[in-house]
């Protein structure tokens, strides 16, 4: 039973990570049908920031005093990978996916798939292949509770993802920005002609999600201690799946399709053998594929001619 | 009857210059570009296979490069275990091994072809571009199975019961007969009601549907049928050297592939052919710069698309250059 509680806990901070990548995705293709290839890179970038931002805040001092790194400067470092993270997201918008969005179907996925592969090479290349070590940005505090070991990193994971997806539910349904963007999922054209800038909403949208995945990047790296260049790959894929499993444009359904992966991962890994963590997220997308592909809180729309 | 009398005269024709030029090749190249030029066959079955899906059907695989390893590990596997039944019942001449060497590459074709299914059925029901996703997943998932994978090696790779390693089956006459075959195979089937049904599906989908064409099981025929093809490249490309291993099928083989076909156009046999001697040529020349190549290529993938997106040739062939290229169609969006 502590076995067990402790894989909940595990699977539920690392789910956590997955929803707030997963809903980059949905949002993305919530608006353009596009699946933006490039946004586990994105996050890869955002933990790279995270992971210089901390070496300029002088970490490394703190490290060799045995002290912990003060919370500000660790806010400091996850808003500038937010910030970075959303700049890359907007020039990678503007530079690949604007001028092919009317092209016909296939282009934009070529495109999405090259400049996922370029960031990907580009940051071995500027990064180094080698995996690095991630700055201890908040240090560990283990306690018990009912006889199951839970860590502050692992709460504060949480807590985190937890309260910038509720700062992003409040945002899509309570601002002008917000409301544009449900508008742009309805219907692009419709909302063109109700006079929205669809640009600067689709740029928003870009921001948004790219800061989002910054700040799974960061958690990311506290989780698991190390980062490398291709680390934005099998987590992309599996925060995909996550957005596909609670339904791919609904921003509730990629929180709990998030943790349902993260879950599902821990379990398997618990219960039958790590080597099939990665697997299970690829049979959960077959099935749900199979089964209903609509997704758990996705909404079935009808094709027309 | 004539016209196939005909046909088969011309076959029989290509087979010997085939053979013919198979003796050239080896007098007359290094061992190095021979295994150059027998690469750029392997790249060339790929690049027509992958095409039938990716540019001829308009759905975007990019994880081709574990069909490949399915097919390469079953012909490997095929092939080690039905030779000596073979050898006893034929002798151990050449023609035996030809016997044995080319019912392994039918079962590397028949195993990449049910895992093609297998992967197809469900992800191709639905429109959009869930292949995309599906088979980035296969491609990572079956590298994975096969670093496992006691029997046939798991890490180390397959290299059969003999010390030596896979026998050398391949050799230039039976890459460049398969090339052919294939080449021949996806050219007609394109240019069959079939094919014509595969382009409306990729023009557009709801339209076909329309017209009464089984979209989801002409899809998944022609994944199955391209994964077939990739089984086959995977069982020539295994013999080429000592054994099969994990890393061969990486994903940088699968986008490989993709930039085979983008390169000389999507929906272009031709130009399939051009983009997978272009890959086999260009990997030589950049063997020195290894880490610049994959930023090469996401680039070249990128500008082309933003650039050319039709490739080389379009989608015209190239005894069609004459003709002007159809323009890039697009979808009535938001009718």
């Amino acid at each position: 039973m502590t076995q067990f509680l402790q894989q909940i806990i595990n699977g539920l901070s690392l789910g956590s990570i997955y929803a707030l990548i997963a809903l980059g995705y949905t949002m993305v293709y919530g608006i353009l049908k596009l699946i933006n290839f490039a946004h586990g890179e994105v996050f890869m970038v955002g933990a790279y920031t995270g992971y210089y931002a901390a070496g300029a805040l002088g970490i490394a001092a703190f490290e060799e005093r045995h002290q912990s790194f003060p919370l500000y400067l660790a806010l400091l470092v996850l808003i500038a990978a937010m910030a970075a993270a959303a700049l890359l997201g907007v020039l990678i918008e503007l530079f690949a996916y604007r001028p092919v969005r009317n092209a016909p179907r296939l282009t934009p996925l070529i495109t999405a798939i090259g400049m996922s592969l370029f960031l990907q090479n580009a940051a071995m290349l500027v990064f180094s292949p080698n995996p690095r070590r991630y700055p201890a940005v908040l240090s560990e505090v283990r306690f018990e509770l009912f006889g199951v070991i839970v860590t502050n990193i692992k709460l504060t994971i949480f807590v985190v993802a937890l309260s910038l997806m509720l700062g992003l539910h409040l945002f899509v349904q309570r601002t002008w920005t917000g409301r544009a963007m449900r508008a742009l999922s309805f219907n692009i054209d419709a909302a063109k002609l109700m006079g929205i800038d669809t640009n600067r909403v689709i740029r928003s949208t870009f921001a948004i999600g790219s800061a989002l995945a910054a700040a799974g990047g960061i958690l990311f790296g506290l989780d698991q201690i190390t980062i490398n260049p291709l680390m934005g790959v099998l987590t992309g894929l599996k925060a995909f799946v996550a957005a596909v499993l609670g339904g791919i444009g609904s921003i509730p359904g990629a929180v709990v399709g998030g943790l349902l992966i993260g879950l599902a991962e821990q379990l398997t890994a618990g219960y039958l053998s790590p080597e099939y963590r990665d697997a299970i997220t690829f049979v959960i997308l077959i099935l749900i594929l199979l089964l209903k592909p609509e997704g758990l809180l996705g909404v079935v729309r009808v094709e027309k001619v | 009857m004539r016209r196939m009398l005909l046909r088969s005269a011309v076959g029989v024709v290509v087979l010997i210059a085939i053979y013919g030029l198979g003796f050239g090749v080896e007098a007359g190249f290094t061992e190095y570009v021979q295994r150059i030029i027998l690469l750029a066959g392997v790249n060339i079955i790929l690049a027509v296979g992958l095409n039938l899906i990716n540019g001829t059907t308009g759905q975007f695989s990019i994880g081709h490069a574990g069909f490949m390893a399915v097919g390469a590990y079953a012909a490997a596997f095929v092939g080690v275990k039905i030779a000596p039944g073979l050898h006893g019942l034929l002798g151990t001449g050449s023609v035996a091994d030809a016997v044995v060497f080319n019912l392994a590459l039918l079962a590397g074709a028949l195993f990449a072809g049910i895992s093609g299914l297998i992967v197809g059925m469900p992800s191709l029901r639905l429109r959009g571009d869930y292949l995309a996703v599906v088979t980035l997943g296969f491609g990572e998932i079956i590298r994975i199975l096969f670093n496992n994978a006691t029997f046939l090696g798991a890490a180390t790779g397959y290299f059969g019961d003999s010390p030596s390693g896979l026998p050398a089956y391949t050799t230039f006459f039976w890459v460049y007969a398969w090339v052919a075959a294939i080449v021949v195979l996806i050219h007609n089937l394109t240019f069959s009601q079939t094919g014509r049904s595969l382009i409306a599906i990729r023009e557009d989908e709801i339209a076909a549907e329309a017209m009464a064409t089984p979209t989801t099981r002409l899809k998944v025929t022609a994944f199955a049928i391209s994964a077939a093809t990739a089984g086959i490249a995977g069982g020539l490309f295994a013999h080429m050297q000592a054994g099969v291993r994990p890393e061969d099928f990486r994903f940088e083989k699968s986008i490989d592939m993709v930039v085979m076909i983008i390169v000389g156009g999507l929906g272009s046999i031709s130009g399939a052919v051009l983009g997978g001697i272009f890959v086999a040529v260009s990997l030589e020349l950049m063997r020195d710069l290894q880490q610049y190549r994959l930023v090469l290529y996401a680039l070249l993938l990128v500008v082309i698309m933003l650039v050319r997106p039709q490739g080389l040739l379009g989608n015209r062939e190239l005894y069609q250059l004459a003709r002007k290229p159809k323009p890039p169609s697009t979808p009535m969006e938001g009718m």
